[in-house]
């Protein structure tokens, strides 16, 4: 597999900053009741995270290091207010349920994450496909989250019926707890059960290990 | 390089040229975009009173549902219709500072910190046929961190409140944004505004309503974790549907109802 490719890929699954690093959890806590403002929340992250890692990396020769996260920030947040302007032109009603974080994505840490990992170590290039990559595998997870929270919470993808309703006549009773936040940390959770089961590379030791307590001990 | 890289003089240059290119980026974004956001949020505001007058918004499109609703102006000391302006040009947010149309609220009646208002306000009228049904009238005030602003939907009674509704505000997400959910939005329908002595007393109470409380009919239900938040919506209503909001208008076409 070519360098770039691997970049591009292997934060999907294999190095996902959700699953893997747990990063970026409190957005996709907020946003996945439904899939659309789910889907502009991934457009809005990748291209923020894909943007700001290529501007980083084109300066990083002249980034002084004692300044080089607040330079980080300033190049970040930029993007984010221009995101942030643009949805409020083109997508009025969903970046009004998106409300605040779209502005918190300046502070989502897999953005500044990759910059400070990567971006000022990397060209331009592949800083643009790192940030890419993770800001995709991002959007993986939230689209996987956000797809079962409406489906079960709503009984609708896309604002569309794909369950009938027990209320509109049909078969399917709403489950209230999916339209709640701990129902996305439930889904989450579980998602990175199934990733650690099927790669057991990505299964950590644990901390420390319970022992068996001899008699003597515990007196 | 490593060490002129991180002196003093390349510090600020790239400190300045960083902010500088970022500034200009962002403001020429929200220039050039700004009218097309304008534009969304007078939509927005003219959807939020198509809905709390109660259409049905799949039936027309918004221009032609709004266009069936009357917007008056009223002269709100004597409580009497005006067309002093025209209200296409008319806009309160500036005649309120203004000093020929605008007043300075005295500080004991300001209790949703609204500080100047426009001599004039404007209603928005919903007939069925040529009954009226439902008077809307533009109110704002301070929450917690933001100002609100809103409509109020009083029904052709003037004593009944039909529908809150707040198209502006920046109160906490997930918790001073509670009055945004349909539910409490819909139960606000059938409160009264007044009480016997024709003062303000519908309010946001604490917790849940209980609907066996005497006083339930004046009650909203609280926004749990937004208590100033809940504050401010009872100090606005109570500010616009009083003496010097709404009050006199609103007693004038009480009259007018009850003959």
């Amino acid at each position: 597999m070519s360098d770039a490719r691997k970049i591009l890929i292997d934060p999907l699954v294999d190095n996902n900053p959700v699953t893997l690093q747990v990063l970026g959890i409190c957005s996709a806590l907020a946003v996945t009741t439904s899939l659309l403002p789910s889907l502009l929340m991934c457009v809005a992250l990748t291209s923020v995270a894909a943007l700001s890692s290529a501007a980083i990396s084109s300066i990083r020769h002249h980034v002084p290091n004692n300044i080089r996260i607040i330079v980080q920030m300033t190049i970040i947040a930029s993007f984010v207010i221009l995101v942030d302007q643009l949805l409020r032109a083109y997508a009025f009603e969903t970046s009004k349920q998106l409300s605040v974080f779209v502005g918190l994505i300046i502070t989502n840490c897999i953005v500044l994450g990759r910059a400070e990992a990567f971006a000022m170590k990397n060209g331009v290039g592949m800083s643009f496909l790192d940030g890419l990559g993770n800001g995709l595998g991002y959007s993986v997870i939230l689209i996987l989250v956000a797809t079962c929270r409406e489906l079960f919470g709503a009984g609708t993808l896309l604002g569309y019926p794909i369950l009938p309703l027990v209320a509109d006549g049909g078969w399917y009773q709403t489950n209230g707890l999916m339209l709640l936040p701990p129902s996305a940390f439930f889904i989450i959770g579980m998602l990175i059960w199934a990733v650690r089961s099927w790669k057991k590379a990505q299964v950590e030791k644990p901390d420390y290990r319970i022992h068996a307590v001899h008699r003597t001990e515990a007196l | 390089m490593a060490k002129s890289k991180d002196s003093i003089g390349n510090t600020l240059i790239v400190a300045i040229s960083v902010s500088l290119v970022c500034s200009v980026l962002v403001a020429s974004a929200a220039i050039i975009l700004k009218p097309r956001q304008l534009l969304n949020e007078e939509e927005f505001r003219q959807r939020i009173i198509v809905d709390i007058a109660g259409f049905d918004q799949s039936e027309a499109d918004l221009s032609t549902l709004f266009a069936r609703i009357e917007p008056r102006l009223v002269n709100l000391a004597t409580g009497e219709y005006t067309d002093a302006i025209n209200l296409e040009e008319f806009d309160a947010e500036e005649a309120a500072l203004t000093s020929d149309l605008g007043v300075a609220v005295p500080a004991d009646k300001d209790i949703a910190n609204v500080r100047r208002r426009a001599i004039y306000g404007e209603v928005y009228l919903v007939r069925s046929g040529d009954k009226l049904e439902q008077i809307i009238l533009p109110v704002k005030g301070a929450g917690l961190w933001s100002t609100l602003y809103g409509y109020l939907a009083v029904d052709a009674d003037a004593l009944t409140a039909r529908g809150l509704q707040f198209y502006a505000h920046g109160e906490t997400p997930g918790l001073g944004d509670q009055m945004d959910k349909p539910e409490w939005r819909a139960h606000v329908d059938g409160k009264l505004l007044f009480d016997s002595n024709g003062e303000p007393s519908i309010r946001v109470i604490k917790g849940t309503v209980d609907a066996s409380s005497p006083t339930a009919q004046y009650e909203l239900d609280g926004l749990a974790g937004a208590t100033l938040t809940g504050r401010g919506i009872t100090a606005l209503v109570h500010y616009w549907i009083g003496d010097d909001g709404y009050g006199p208008y609103l007693n004038r076409m009480r009259e007018e109802a009850q003959q």
